[in-house]
């Protein structure tokens, strides 16, 4: 099967279903794996034990911006070609992804607190990182305020296009402003600077995070199909009332 | 010593993270059912897309629970 003919909403609600068992097995082992490396990393020698968030935090950080990322190129799908996969993929993203960010600012001020002093700071990483929050629950909104899906999906990929700036200001802020937030230090010219048995953990809890994200936004586009639907039943429902 | 003082704030993150995803697991398989609990019971009621393959048993038997 193609990827094309995945756009096929049946055909994609049928390779969803052949999918979702496997992705969830391999997810689950990749967490096992994961948080077992997690467990038995050795303390940084500044920071600690405290260093054990960052198996959540950066992943969920990572992860908070693709969702968004995922969102947009969706959007370009609504936008461009006015696919009603596109729309079912952004509008099954946002919750995902406003998930994960508010993880990534919970273990983030949960982190700050023993290493900085401070749960919370407006500093411009973790102020961008509130205003990726608080887009997605401005586009989750969006979809819930207007009715006709079609309506609603183009008025959130616009806000979804926009909001888009905000992701090269999440990456970029500790470089362009004075922050209290440390700079990159994965992927970052010159390579990582963490030590190879934090390194490892990290990038697999990080590949383990991803699995889960798109199992969860298959699953929840499998739904959001199932949704439509059971809208147009409905309206049918309705036409042979009236 | 100081890794017990910052057990609280690790085991904090690593509830906060079961809590969410626990979360999102939760709220993907409780409106999977919601919506193939629906269209099952709209098809009970001989309402279905042109396009549609004929009902199944299972969609069915689960309308009449």
């Amino acid at each position: 099967m193609s990827l094309i003919d995945l756009a096929n909403p049946s055909r994609f609600l049928s390779f969803a279903n052949r999918v979702l068992p496997w992705l969830g097995g391999v997810t689950a082992i990749a967490f096992a794996i994961g948080l077992n490396q997690a467990m038995g990393a050795p303390d940084d020698y500044q920071q600690g034990a405290t260093v054990k968030i960052m198996f959540l935090h950066v992943p969920a950080a990572w992860l908070g911006m693709m969702g968004w990322g995922v969102m947009s190129i969706a959007a370009l799908g609504t936008l461009v070609w006015r696919h009603p996969l596109a729309d079912v993929a952004a509008k099954s993203a946002a919750p995902i992804g406003a998930a994960f960010t508010l993880l990534c600012l919970i273990t983030g001020s949960l982190w700050g607190r023993p290493e900085w002093g401070t749960y919370w700071v407006w500093d411009a990483r973790l102020t961008s990182e509130l205003v990726l929050f608080l887009l997605y629950l401005g586009v989750i909104a969006l979809w819930r305020t207007v009715e006709d899906p079609s309506r609603a999906a183009r008025a959130a990929a616009i806000l979804t296009l926009v909001g888009a700036v905000d992701l090269p200001i999440i990456k970029f802020s500790v470089e362009w402003w004075n922050t209290l937030h440390q700079g990159s230090s994965v992927f970052r010219m010159g390579g990582s600077t963490i030590y190879p048995t934090i390194l490892a953990p990290l990038l697999i809890m990080a590949a383990a995070f991803t699995l889960l994200f798109f199992t969860l936004h298959i699953a929840a586009m499998r739904n959001e199909i199932l949704r439509r639907r059971a809208r147009t039943l409905r309206l049918m429902q309705a036409q042979a009332v009236s | 010593m100081e890794a017990i003082n910052h057990l609280p704030f690790i085991v904090g993150s690593y509830a906060a993270a079961c809590v969410i995803v626990g979360a999102l697991i939760a709220w993907v398989a409780i409106d999977f059912r919601v919506q193939r609990r629906a269209i099952a019971d709209l098809e009970m009621r001989g309402i279905a897309r042109r396009s549609a393959p004929e009902r199944t048993n299972a969609a069915l038997a689960e309308a009449k629970e």
